[in-house]
């Protein structure tokens, strides 16, 4: 759906999305990594199970949640990518297991 | 820009404690922390995002050292040196952050990398600016449908353009700059559908008197009008009515002028845009009181001469006070920022009077012009009334044929329709659906729709997670 007008060069990190590694730069969004993709969509929503994709790109519409190294419901515009970065794109509701590395959560869901 | 703990060196403060916090580090915000600390106040500084500049110099300080800064435009460039004015002046800046509730006193409750915090202040400004009008139509929560502001930020913060000739519906000035960097960037454009309404120009003729002495900003508009005429791709004027369709992301783009031609022509992507509208959603959290502006078809909150809301202490500066653009954002974060001083002792009033004329007048040159952008750029009626297929709320995917069936049952208000559908329950509480529900219920009712109100809105301002609020380490002060 988009493209990168230069190559990041030494600022070059790898991202997973769903798996699959990814070349993204240092600095820039989730989001706008996930726009570049083949498959550019960010989440299912959870009442019909449409694929949404960023819309908005500053953290008003929430089209761009994700999961990040486990965590659900990140705005993915306004999370910046890590060298070794998981993403997951959201299927439907946040899954409870998405915040186990959560001492707070698990005690919660035990 | 300072640590927390060499910051609370410098202003001898516990770490949790500010003069004055301000929400949101754009060109209100920085010209606001700059003022403050001038004034010698201790000044916090929350925002979503990574970098200062808010949405207009977006990555500026990363761009600022490559050569992509020269396409982006001179006004973007003017960003530099304000990010670096801002980042040198004392305040302790906490970029990444998302505020989520302010309570009376002031306690503010924000979350950092999965960490939640509270900080005391003594004076608020908020400089939150604004967002992009929602403009509802059939398709446009497909893959491929996104916001012209969403490309400019892809633009600017990833050097990212559309991969293939792209679509692009709307009206305002963010158009016709988006399309002219998009074009010196190597960008190709498929063609654009102008939804500015006829006879636009001659009701906005009657406000150019007063905006004479901007001439320059006109000037610079028509640059990018016969530009963009001479790179040759269509232009459709007069478009009223967008659809947009695909099986999981957008494929083809059906339209409607305002004369009844018609056209369809396939897309992979579309950027829309119908002007923008003030962030009130921390206002309103507050009880600050708002009132509707016919010009701007949005609410504001009610300020005034210095910022201050109904609210005391509570100050909204930038675009958030009513859209102005950067060149009023900085001139009203600087003087909330003068009363906030003097309010906390560390200004005479005389001074801050003084100081104030000088800032007031800056901000009467740059709002000169602004009653004829509002009336040249105003929303076309469709934006307000989508057909009853259109998804209104995007997070509880309700139709606006399913607010209109409940309008019109006991003249319910926004809040009972919210209760009934669970539009503006979901995550964006609101955001993409607020304004186009009160009008849906103002047609419905025969009521103006200024009379309607906005949906409550309640906190987390920002979904919080529950491992987040348990990081919070808050204990009740004793009784």
């Amino acid at each position: 759906m988009f493209r990168k007008l230069h190559d990041p060069g030494a600022q070059a990190v790898t991202v997973l999305i769903d798996g699959q590694p990814v070349i993204a730069e240092l600095g820039e969004s989730v989001a706008a990594v996930l726009l570049r993709q083949p498959e550019a969509w960010s989440r299912t929503t959870p009442v019909s199970q449409s694929p949404r994709a960023p819309y908005c790109m500053m953290g008003v519409c929430f089209e761009c949640l994700v999961e990040v190294d486990g965590l659900g419901s990140v705005q993915g515009c306004l999370t910046p990518v890590r060298n070794g970065m998981r993403i997951a794109r959201q299927q439907g509701p946040r899954r409870l297991s998405a915040c186990r590395k959560l001492s707070a959560c698990r005690k919660l869901s035990a | 820009m300072q640590e927390i703990v060499g910051m609370q060196e410098i202003v001898g403060m516990n770490a949790n404690e500010t003069d004055l916090l301000i929400v949101g580090a754009g060109p209100a915000g920085m010209a606001a922390a700059v003022t403050a600390r001038s004034h010698g106040l201790s000044v916090r500084v929350v925002d979503d995002q990574p970098t200062p500049g808010g949405q207009i110099w977006r990555g500026i300080e990363t761009v600022a050292a490559t050569p992509r800064l020269a396409r982006l435009g001179e006004a973007y460039r003017a960003g530099a040196e304000k990010a670096a004015a801002f980042r040198a002046c004392g305040a302790l800046y906490e970029p990444d952050s998302q505020l989520w509730q302010i309570e009376p006193g002031f306690r503010a409750f924000l979350t950092r990398e999965g960490q939640a915090r509270r900080v005391a202040a003594r004076a608020i400004i908020l400089a939150t600016g604004a967002q992009e009008r929602p403009a509802p139509f059939p398709g446009w929560t497909l893959p491929g449908v996104l916001t012209v502001g969403a490309a400019q930020i892809l633009l600017k913060t990833a050097n990212s353009v559309p991969s293939s000739p792209v679509w692009i519906a709307g009206c305002g000035p963010l158009p016709l700059l988006y399309m002219t960097q998009l074009l010196a960037a190597g960008g190709t454009i498929a063609g654009f559908l102008d939804t500015m309404p006829r006879g636009r120009i001659g009701a906005a003729l009657r406000h150019l008197p007063q905006g004479l002495g901007r001439l320059g900003d006109l000037a610079k508009g028509l640059l990018w009008s016969l530009a963009l005429k001479r790179a040759g791709f269509p232009i459709i004027r007069h478009v009223a009515e967008l659809r947009a369709a695909g099986e999981g992301r957008l494929e083809s783009l059906h339209y409607r002028t305002q004369e009844g031609r018609e056209g369809e022509v396939a897309a992979e992507v579309l950027l829309i845009h119908e002007g923008v509208v003030p962030s009130i959603h921390v206002p309103l959290a507050l009880g600050c009181a708002v009132s509707w502006h016919a010009g701007q078809h949005c609410y504001v909150p009610e300020l005034d001469g210095w910022g201050e809301t109904s609210q005391a202490n509570v100050f909204v500066a930038g675009d958030g006070a009513g859209i102005g653009g950067a060149e009023a954002a900085e001139p009203r974060g600087r003087i909330a920022a003068l009363r906030v001083a003097a309010r906390l002792g560390r200004l005479g009033e005389g001074s801050a009077d003084a100081a104030a004329r000088t800032e007031r007048a800056r901000l009467a040159r740059a709002l000169a012009l602004r009653p004829f952008l509002d009336a040249l750029y105003a929303p076309r009626p469709q934006v307000f009334a989508p057909v009853d297929e259109t998804l209104v709320c995007r997070c509880e995917e309700v139709t606006a044929g399913e607010l209109r069936a409940r309008a019109v049952q006991g003249r319910p208000g926004p809040n009972q329709i919210k209760a009934f559908t669970r539009a503006g329950m979901g995550p964006c509480q609101g955001r993409q659906c607020g304004y186009t529900m009160a009008h849906i219920i103002a047609a419905a009712q025969q009521r103006p729709v200024g009379e309607v109100g906005f949906q409550r809105i309640r906190p987390p301002l920002k979904p919080v997670t529950l491992g987040e609020l348990a990081s919070l380490d808050e204990r009740e002060p004793a009784a």
